[in-house]
């Protein structure tokens, strides 16, 4: 870099000719000020010193560094305790990585600028009218849009892996689904309006999905069992076998969130929605109303409890009606 | 806040320590544009596009519903469509009557476009009139079902638009008697309103096809 | 009331001194003031709201304030601060100070419709905030206010809540007609659309959005308002309805809404930093095109905030792609910024200081933006602290900072004196840092498993929430030095000459504060806005 006073030197005056440039100590830019003070979209030759080309690797070398070891370091999500979890998770420390190296790039591009090339006291000329450079701007429209494009990929298939992208609509499991009739609609029987199906990457593990319907109001939700005929205020589910939940508010909008399976979906008053999920991990987890509902919105929570698959079974025979009386 | 501004002052010292060459006031010579053109219409045609917004997000809400929620049993998206249609006809018949009007004004003739323009009202009168008796007759109300609710949306408050084009066509026309505001020469308020005539016709070609038609 | 200004040849009979800013004035300067002023006083009525908000937050228990009131709080703060601030300033009072010098026209194209527009103001803002006191009860389903719930809460509220966003609807669509007009139709001649300063074109673009977007809103408010008082069913599941059409089509405008929030600020930023790095706006081309880029974009990506609300898959995969690729154009603007930053002659004052922390915030926000644009990324944080987060970086961080910089910049031009430095550092530091700490913490929070819109949440969330608490009363604090530094400024502040700064966008290049039309004589011909380091052999002189 072309030290303070010699920059001045040469905006200072613009008479200067091309000739007496020394190339050595001068970034890319400092060489096309010199050769042609304005205009410079219209001249783009390149003549990148290797010191400075060095610096420049090295300091993406770094940052990609720093914003991989970020990524994977920093941990910032709850426990994973559904088989998409550590999918996402996956997707998160690609989000965060790559967050992080722009972030820190661009801010230290940014805070770099602003000391280094800050007004002495006393300088009241200008800067160096650089009006644009073609390449420069080719650059970066390109890195982003591949950014953006790597990163939609990869997302989709980490949502394709989840099952969001099953068709709902002629999805076998909804012949379970019982339509509540608290609301009265008009829907065509078994109509599923989104969420994520069972047939992503959870279907073949457990075997058997195990529908489950929920019913939001204001300010619960209700979890009924078809199979066993058991209705409860909490979720109970065995490990390792895929869950279906059919669900359906019957006065607002609800959404049913667990944030250790990093699935949410929206329960819709007269469109039905489903969420499946694979639980891996046992324990009492939090079932979060997320979307606004009313004045009790915030206390619209309730627990999603993953039992192996014995005591899941036990919890079965204990509360089902229909169970031998001792 | 210092209020009032130093007038006085302000002439030979605004900036001028550091204008560039382009920046010069060598077109100081060029002609004041004290009268720049006429945008008013512009203006108006950039209004017509946000309305006629409104009108395609009702549009879209409508075609959405049609095509996700069924109707209950018994309700039906049939309609009459004698009515509906005549009023179609004439809707686009008083387009042409209006552009007559305007072309009238344009040639100097005030008389005649006057009359057109009692046709042209007439006409939107006449529409009007047809929306209230197929109101009447229709065999649902507002609150019926989904269909029937957006149904009297769409037509009210396309209804609403023809009510105003129908005063606003008044107005003209009385403008255009002896020392009124339009003549040959002026004659923006006119034009505004037959731009608007004109969108209002075609909102409810759209409207006539995807209600009646469709 | 003094005389008319003799040089007034619209022959108006306008009110000078200070009584002209409550007058229904048609001097484009004046309106953008006291677009300017009334924004402001309602900027302190929001922030106050979310002051309310941060102390209920303060404990885990919903002790502060009853639960229907905090729903009530969190939507007029939300409605406040986007319908009665920020759209209003950023649009509103600098597009109306600023776009006549930059076409270098005497006022805008339609005086009176401007007028119309600001006056809507002040009524919708006072009617939203008394439903309060006079209607029982505020309206309470958010900003947003989602059908069925909007139906179900206390409907007096909700239907004065409607009424007042229509009106800022119709004041935000008047001001559009007016600023697309003034920008294409009333240049001065000899000007070209590639002349203008970049914050005609960012203008321009808000415009086409305001005109496109506005009144889907307004539709969609009134069928709303048929479903609350005429018992109709458009968005009543129980009557048949859809309650996810409603969700489309609010997004549809509240999508570019956010773009109408933001694209405005992009372009003051564009003309404070060239300003002071004394350096060309770089890549102005591309920036015009990234706009038009942004805008395009930014009418096609609403359902993004829809991911868990029930969309077929292809709908979110398509909302994914196409919401990834606005940071392409955004993109661009910020790598232009840096590089006009790069090598220039930064003068480290407050209208600079905000500008670049804006450059920080927004990047942050937008980085989060695109996460959340990623369908899988998002079913797990929407409706979270994270969204909260995310937007207020962007709105806060972003807008706001902006307006904060530009108040820097152009209070010379307002007054003629220069806003204290000491002050405007101090009230930057303040605000940086107390924002950073409000609203950095809440992206963990909804990763977490914080919901947004609750009073009372899970204990171990205690900790952040005080941290973020904190951070808004750093907030609060911040704004007095602003106030002091604005009030004593304009009594006794230093006299900054016509051009303090040694700008060449035509604003300076009349006395200030401007005459009442603008210039005295013609208006100059400015085809070159930034046109720095081109013209140094002649010698300049920088008063500041
Ligand atoms: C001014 C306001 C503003 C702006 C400009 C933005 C900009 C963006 N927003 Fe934001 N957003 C809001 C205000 C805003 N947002 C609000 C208010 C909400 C919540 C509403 C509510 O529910 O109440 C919201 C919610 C919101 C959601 C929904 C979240 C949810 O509810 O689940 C999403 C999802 O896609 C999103 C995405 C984006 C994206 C991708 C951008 C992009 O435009 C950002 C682009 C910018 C950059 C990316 C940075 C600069 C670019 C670079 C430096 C290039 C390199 C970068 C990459 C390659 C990534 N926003
Ligand atoms: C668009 C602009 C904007 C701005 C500038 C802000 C500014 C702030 N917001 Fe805003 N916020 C929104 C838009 C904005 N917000 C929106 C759209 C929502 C969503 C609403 C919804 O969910 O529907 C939201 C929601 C929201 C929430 C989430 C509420 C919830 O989901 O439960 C929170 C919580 O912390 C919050 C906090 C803040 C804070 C601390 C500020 C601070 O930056 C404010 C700082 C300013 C001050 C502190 C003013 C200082 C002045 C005084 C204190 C003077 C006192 C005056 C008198 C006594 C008269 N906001
Ligand atoms: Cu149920 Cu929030
Ligand atoms: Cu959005």
């Amino acid at each position: 870099m072309g030290n303070p006073a010699h920059l001045k030197a040469e905006t200072s005056t613009r008479k200067r000719s091309a000739g007496d440039v020394d190339l050595p100590t001068k970034t890319t830019f400092d060489t096309h000020r010199s050769a042609a003070p304005h205009r410079l979209s219209k001249r783009a030759t390149c003549t990148v010193p290797i010191r400075t080309a060095l610096a420049v690797l090295a300091a993406t070398t770094a940052l990609v560094l720093t914003g991989l070891w970020v990524g994977n370091n920093v941990n910032m999500l709850p426990l994973d305790a559904s088989s998409n979890a550590p999918t996402y998770d996956a997707l998160f420390k690609v989000l965060f990585s790559i967050g992080t190296m722009l972030f820190l790039g661009i801010v230290i591009l940014l805070v770099y600028s602003m000391f280094r090339f800050r007004r002495r006291a006393g300088d009241f000329s200008d800067g160096l009218a650089i009006e644009g450079n073609l390449p420069l701007e080719i650059v970066w429209t390109a890195i982003p849009a591949i950014v953006v494009l790597f990163v939609g990929i990869y997302s989709y298939d980490i949502y394709e892996r989840m099952g969001g992208m099953v068709a709902l609509n002629d999805h076998s499991a909804m012949d379970h689904m019982a339509m509540d009739h608290s609301v009265q609609q008009a829907q065509a029987p078994g109509r599923v309006w989104g969420g994520i199906g069972a047939a992503g990457m959870d279907a073949a593990p457990g075997g058997p999905v195990l529908p489950v319907e929920v019913t939001a109001m204001q300010f619960a939700f209700i979890f009924h069992y078809p199979d066993a005929q058991i209705t409860s205020g909490e979720l109970h589910v065995p490990t390792g076998q895929p869950v279906e939940l059919h669900m359906e508010a019957r006065d607002v909008i609800h959404a049913f969130w667990v944030p250790q399976f990093r699935l949410k979906q929206d329960v819709i008053p007269g469109q039905p929605t489903v969420l499946s999920f694979t639980a891996t991990k046992a324990g009492t987890y939090p079932i979060v109303c997320a979307e606004l509902c009313g004045p009790y919105h915030g206390g619209m929570r309730s627990n999603v409890v993953v039992h192996e698959p014995e005591a899941y079974d036990a919890w079965l025979q204990q509360n089902s009606p229909n169970r031998t009386t001792t | 806040m210092t209020s009032t501004a130093p007038l006085q002052d302000s002439g030979q010292g605004s900036g001028s320590p550091n204008q560039g060459p382009d920046a010069s006031h060598t077109a100081a010579a060029e002609q004041e544009h004290a009268e720049h053109g006429d945008f008013r219409l512009f203006g108006l045609a950039t209004f017509l596009v946000a309305d006629g917004m409104t009108f395609a997000g009702f549009f879209a809400a409508y075609l959405t519903f049609r095509a996700v929620n069924p109707l209950q049993e018994g309700s039906t998206y049939e309609l009459e469509l004698l009515l509906p249609t005549i009023n179609t006809v004439v809707l686009i018949i008083s387009s042409f009557t209006f552009h007559r009007a305007g072309k009238e004004c344009r040639g100097g003739n005030l008389g005649a476009s006057r009359l057109w323009l009692a046709i042209t009202g007439g006409l939107g009168a006449i529409f009007l009139a047809g929306q209230m008796v197929e109101y009447f007759s229709l065999p649902f109300s507002l609150t019926d079902n989904l269909f029937a609710s957006t149904f009297y949306a769409l037509t009210g408050f396309h209804g609403l638009h023809v009510t105003l084009g129908v005063i606003c066509i008044a107005i003209v026309a009385l403008q255009t008697r002896q020392g009124g505001r339009i003549s040959a020469s002026d004659h923006f308020g006119l034009e505004a309103a037959e731009l608007y005539w004109h969108f209002v016709d075609g909102i409810w070609v759209v409207l006539y096809g995807i209600l009646y038609l469709l | 009331m003094t005389l008319a200004n003799p040089s007034d040849f619209n022959g108006s009979l306008q009110p000078q001194g200070w009584l002209r800013y409550f007058s229904f004035s048609l001097d484009h300067k004046v309106i953008g003031l006291q677009y300017l002023v009334c924004g402001f006083l309602f900027y302190l009525v929001g922030g106050a709201l979310a002051g309310a908000i941060r102390t209920e937050l303060v404990t885990p228990l919903s002790d502060f304030m009853p639960r229907d009131t905090y729903n009530e709080v969190l939507t007029l703060h939300g409605t406040v601060m986007i319908f009665l601030w920020i759209v209003p300033v950023v649009n509103g009072a600098f597009g109306n100070y600023l776009i006549p010098f930059y076409v270098g026209a005497r006022d805008m194209a339609f005086p009176r419709l401007n007028a119309v527009a600001f006056w809507l103001i002040p009524p919708a803002g006072i009617l939203l905030i008394s439903s309060y006191f006079i209607a029982g009860a505020a309206a309470q389903s958010g900003w947003t206010a989602y059908p069925p719930l909007s139906l179900t809460t206390p409907a007096a509220g909700q239907v004065v809540w409607i009424l007042s966003v229509l009106l800022l609807g119709g004041s935000s669509i008047f001001g559009g007609i007016n600023f697309i007009a003034t920008v294409l139709k009333l240049r001065r001649p000899g000007l070209k659309l590639m002349q203008l300063p970049m914050y005609c074109w960012a203008m321009l673009g808000t415009s086409i959005l305001v005109v496109l977007s506005t009144p889907v809103l307004a539709g969609t408010l009134i069928l709303l308002s048929f479903d609350i008082i005429a018992h109709t069913g458009f968005f009543n599941p129980a009557l048949g309805g859809n309650v996810v059409v409603y969700q489309h089509l609010f997004w549809f405008y509240s999508h570019p809404a956010v773009y109408i929030m933001v694209l405005p600020a992009f372009g003051l930023v564009s003309e404070i930093l060239p300003v002071h790095a004394r350096k060309p706006l770089f890549g102005y081309t591309t920036m015009v095109y990234s706009i038009m880029a942004i805008v395009f974009l930014g009418l096609i990506v609403w359902a993004h905030h829809m991911f868990t609300s029930g969309t077929p898959p292809w709908m979110r995969l398509f909302f994914t792609i196409a919401t990834s690729f606005i940071a392409v154009p955004t993109g661009i603007k910020f790598f232009n910024w840096l590089a006009t930053l790069w090598g220039g002659k930064i003068a480290l004052n407050s209208a600079m200081l905000f500008s670049c922390a804006f450059i920080v915030n927004f990047v942050f926000g937008g980085i989060t933006g695109v996460a959340l644009a990623q369908v899988p990324f998002d079913i797990h944080v929407h409706d979270t602290y994270f969204v909260v987060g995310h937007f207020h970086y962007i709105v806060y961080g972003g807008t706001v900072f902006v307006i904060f910089g530009s108040l820097y910049h152009w209070y010379p031009k307002f007054t003629g004196r220069l806003l204290n430095e000491d002050l405007g550092r101090l009230h930057f530091l303040l605000t940086f840092i107390g924002f950073n700490l409000c609203f950095a913490p809440q992206h963990w929070l909804g990763l977490n498993g914080m919901p947004r819109r609750v009073a009372e949440y899970d204990p171990t969330f205690t900790t952040l929430n005080q941290v973020s608490s904190v951070g808004a009363l750093l907030m609060a604090i911040s704004t007095i030095p602003l106030l002091i530094n604005v009030v004593v400024t304009a009594i006794n502040g230093k006299p900054a000459g016509d051009n303090p700064w040694n700008a060449l966008t035509p604003e300076w290049l009349t006395s200030s504060p401007p005459p009442v039309e603008n210039w005295i004589g013609e208006a100059p011909l400015v085809t070159e806005p930034y046109g720095y380091g081109q013209h140094q052999d002649q010698p300049q002189e920088v008063k500041a």
